[in-house]
């Protein structure tokens, strides 16, 4: 997929392309609302910057700062075109805004440098051109006698300099310029540097503050009591004991459980256990578990057809034709996303307006959702995004907000923290969905694929998301559907949902003979986007049923893949892995696989090599080749790969949710376990060269490792592990 | 419940809590102290985000009764250094472009700084050993083993004798990579 512009027609959220998106010369007219922050005498283009008199550069910051690095990137690109060295600028958490609505305020999707390169560089440029135009006409020289560097307009025959502070309010009375120039990427001075990031001594000193770590004046702290049966409800409760426990506030029902308030999160959380509850399990939990929605799946993909996400040539015919078919059956769980900051929310309510602290992915999202809990309409919902420790799609579904929001309701005035457990995070997460897969491959009878054809069942999370976001502008919602229920949307969608098949349908290799068909069914877990989304899953599949048929025509498999993949970009990609890997010569002792997989824009290729010790396998070095266009900050894209890498590798080797009895089994990092230090390869990023605006980095790590490791123990072992998590029994 | 009196040394402060003896002395430090560098993360001792030092040793904070440090010394991230006066780990830290989300790396520099103390110049299959209980969410446990032999090469320079540049988080130093 190219990359994306803001001007162009969509942008992708996990995937889902939505239509919307401005031209970009909106963004510097009149706003609706009051820019963020403003005061007067500032130079203020559009709501991501201000420079004032007193000389403070202020850079609203749209996305949410969760490991990424946008704090420090989204700075570093209009501090290049303003002139300034970025640590200068001031960096704010930006509220909610139209401006920075493409067509919502959400980060998420691996969008963030990609849809913010040409607004963060033209926003810098327009306003030191207006700060030289101010300069200019202060001095009495031409404009192009002037320069800005290092926070000042210099004249450098006058050796004359002014501060953008002294500039700023004449310099907003100058006409803004449509086109203003632009730096060549010769003449970056931060762009493409590995900066330290601007958090990391916030980050290293205890400092930096997360959203369990808000703390107001007056707080009070709420642990939460919730029904374990999935969409199950209150049928007794005795509250009593709760509420005469050590510093207990009050007790109540609220639309996700039993909240518990106290002076402290301890008191709270010990007094929670002293809640009587009777549950109603509900209509979804009463003989719902994992074997049973296997066997629900197993049954559904040889009896029903679901709908065809994308084909090519005739898929009928490839197979009726073939000399040989070669079929297997692919299976993924469903994920927790674990962030390592357990879910919470503050909020503060005041009979008429709320305000809220959170760690959200999307403060719009947070002021949507309290809106249709609360009955409250949107403008009266001020939200302040804190660090995230830690987002990978969860906190894009800020139900915690709405916890906050709703205690916050019952005990006006006090601001409340509303903290998850990491029992209560497990449990109720928003999972990467399942899916049971059939894969069949039609080949001729020189052993080359002639026909691929993917058929998956699972839910959809669109479909299940799109309630939950009824109150959005209706822009939000794609041409196609009819009507504006999202009831009725999130129906349409159910087997349309481009993330169920992402990753599955692009066929990468130009198979002449191509289908993939996705049929539809919710189990009634509750499901969200996880890191990489349907590329999580699909990749794996994919990436290992080519590497079957590789070995199935005796061939090695990045030839294999190399020959397929002809002139595409991810040929280079793969090469590079696969160079610097050493890939066919590996040390003593080890086994490699290889994986490639485009995602979010971006090409990465993985290499895995793999030790079999005591019939498991240890993974110890992992190489990655990744093409997302121009780095911002190489070292951050670099951190990015690690990531992905280590997040895809934890699910691949250790996680699955499990279902029993209408519940989830897991809790806490006892029994849903994660990758630790003992266990993680080295790991080594190379960055292809490119000019090409940036793409994606968030996401791309992670599909290729699962396929990478699992063809690695395919070469060790001779064994196809098709599920994950991987066990070698 | 039962209130004590839970006398200690804190960041090198003598400190004094009325408190339930039971409170798990991470939540007496987020919430009874007010320093919030120390995380919870499980509360089951299993990830590590609430390390602290007890008299030197690294401990799982959410799985110690306050009782217990009865005339103790407990040292949080918040006592190990600070932007003016970095520890030598924190430093390294910085240099090696560490944390991403950061919610993990005070348990990590508090396990780290302990394994320091104790063993000044480890093999990353010493590091691999002591850190593993420390679960980084974010994947960083390659720079975090490539910033802990950065750090030991910082602490055999000596704090006070490292170049102003690399005592300092200097506004110099801009790039990754630590300086020579």
């Amino acid at each position: 997929m190219s990359p994306m512009h803001v001007s162009r027609r969509g942008f992708l959220v996990g995937g889902a392309t939505v239509v919307g998106g401005l031209a970009l010369g909106v963004y510097f007219t009149q706003s609706k609302s009051p820019l963020p922050g403003a005061s007067s005498g500032a130079l203020q283009p559009n709501a991501w910057l201000q420079i004032t008199p007193d000389n403070q550069v202020v850079f609203q910051l749209d996305k949410a700062e969760m490991g990424q690095g946008v704090f420090t990137s989204m700075p570093t690109i209009v501090a290049e075109e303003l002139g300034i060295d970025p640590r200068e600028i001031r960096v704010e958490q930006a509220p909610v805004h139209e401006q920075f609505q493409d067509p919502i305020q959400i980060t998420g999707g691996s969008t963030s440098t990609n849809t913010r390169w040409d607004i963060l560089r033209r926003t810098g440029a327009v306003a030191r051109e207006m700060l030289i135009a101010a300069a200019a006409a202060k001095w009495g020289i031409p404009a192009d006698e002037c320069h800005a560097q290092q926070g000042r307009v210099h004249h450098k025959s006058s050796s004359r300099s002014l501060t953008f502070g002294e500039l700023a309010t004449s310099a907003a009375t100058m006409p803004m310029p449509e086109e203003p120039r632009l730096k060549q990427p010769s003449e970056y001075s931060y762009i493409g540097q590995p900066l330290r990031r601007f958090d990391g001594v916030d980050k290293v000193t205890g400092a930096a503050i997360y959203g369990l770590d808000v703390s107001l004046p007056g707080m009070l702290n709420a642990s939460l009591v919730r029904n374990p049966y999935i969409g199950g409800a209150i049928a007794q409760m005795d509250l009593s004991r709760a509420k005469s426990a050590p510093g207990v506030v009050d007790a109540f029902a609220i639309s996700s459980g039993i909240a518990v308030v106290a002076d402290t999160y301890w008191h709270a959380r010990e007094a929670a256990q002293l809640v009587e509850v009777e549950w109603d399990k509900g209509a979804i939990a009463p003989g719902l578990d994992s074997a049973s929605i296997r066997a629900a799946w197993v049954r559904m993909i040889r009896q029903e057809d679901g709908r065809v996400a994308h084909a090519a040539g005739n898929i009928q015919e490839a197979f009726e034709f073939a000399t040989d078919v070669h079929e297997a059956v692919y299976e993924t769980p469903y994920l927790a996303h674990a962030t390592m900051e357990p879910q919470n929310a503050t909020a503060l309510f005041n009979g008429e307006e709320c305000e809220v602290w959170a760690p959200s992915q999307s403060a719009q999202l947070v002021q949507t959702m309290i809106s249709q809990a609360l009955d409250l309409s949107p403008g009266r919902i001020r939200v302040h995004t804190t660090m995230l420790g830690g987002g990978f799609g969860r906190r894009a579904f800020p139900d915690f907000a709405v916890d906050a929001a709703e205690v916050a309701r019952m005990l006006p005035k006090h601001p409340v923290k509303v903290i998850w457990s990491r029992e209560d995070d497990t449990r109720h997460d928003r999972y990467r969905p399942a899916s049971y897969n059939v894969l069949r491959a039609a080949l001729d009878e020189t052993g080359m694929v002639q026909g691929w054809a993917h058929k998956m069942v699972g839910p959809s999370i669109l479909s299940q998301l799109l309630p939950y976001a009824a109150s959005l502008a209706p822009g939000w919602i794609p041409d196609w559907l009819a009507g504006g229920l999202a009831g009725t949307a999130a129906w349409m969608l159910e087997d349309r949902d481009p993330t169920t098949h992402e990753g599955a349908a692009e066929n990468p290799y130009g198979i002449a003979h191509f289908e993939a068909r996705h049929i539809y069914h919710d189990p009634g877990i509750p499901i969200g986007f996880w890191r990489s989304v349907g590329h999580s899953h699909n990749a794996f599949i994919t990436e290992s049923f080519i590497d079957e048929l590789a070995h199935k025509a005796e061939e090695d498999p990045y030839k294999f893949r190399r020959r397929l993949l002809g002139e595409r970009r991810h040929a280079q990609v793969l090469n590079l892995a696969a160079e610097k890997a050493g890939w066919g010569k590996p040390r003593s002792g080890l086994h490699q696989g290889i994986a490639v997989h485009e995602s979010f824009g971006s090409v990465v290729a993985e290499v895995a090599e793999i030790r079999m010790v005591g019939g498991k396998p240890e993974v110890e070095r992992v190489v990655c080749a990744v093409n997302c266009g121009r780095t911002v900050n190489p070292d951050l894209v670099k951190a990015q790969m690690e990531s992905g890498i280590i997040f895809g590798l934890s699910a691949a080797m250790k996680s699955g949710v499990q279902i029993r009895e209408g519940a989830v089994v897991e809790s806490n990092f006892h029994d849903y376990q994660l990758l630790r230090m003992a266990e993680a390869p080295d790991i080594e990023v190379y960055i292809l060269d490119s000019s090409a605006p940036p793409t994606g980095v968030g996401e791309p790590g992670t599909p290729p490792i699962a396929p990478a490791v699992g063809n690695a123990i395919f070469a060790a072992t001779g064994k196809r592990l098709r599920k994950l998590p991987f066990v070698l029994s | 419940m039962t209130t004590e009196t839970i006398s200690f040394v804190f960041n090198g402060k003598a400190t004094s809590l009325d408190i339930d003896g039971q409170t798990p002395l991470l939540w007496a430090i987020r919430e009874n102290i007010g320093l919030t560098g120390t995380k919870y993360g499980c509360g089951i001792g299993q990830c590590g985000a609430c390390t602290v030092h007890l008299s030197g040793t690294a401990v799982r904070s959410c799985q110690l009764p306050v009782s217990a440090v009865q005339g103790q010394q407990v040292t949080t991230i918040e006592g190990i250094g600070d932007s003016a006066h970095p520890h030598p780990v924190q430093q390294a830290w910085i240099e090696a472009n560490v944390p991403q989300c950061g919610y993990c790396q005070s348990g990590q520099i508090m396990t780290a700084t302990a394994l320091l103390a104790r063993s000044p110049n480890p093999s990353d299959a010493e590091i691999k050993q002591a850190m593993n209980g420390n679960i980084c969410r974010c994947g960083m446990y390659g720079r975090i083993r490539k910033a802990v032999h950065r750090a030991v090469e910082l602490q055999a320079i000596g704090r006070d004798k490292l170049p102003a540049a690399a005592r300092r988080f200097d506004p110099n130093d801009i790039l990754v990579g630590g300086v020579s």
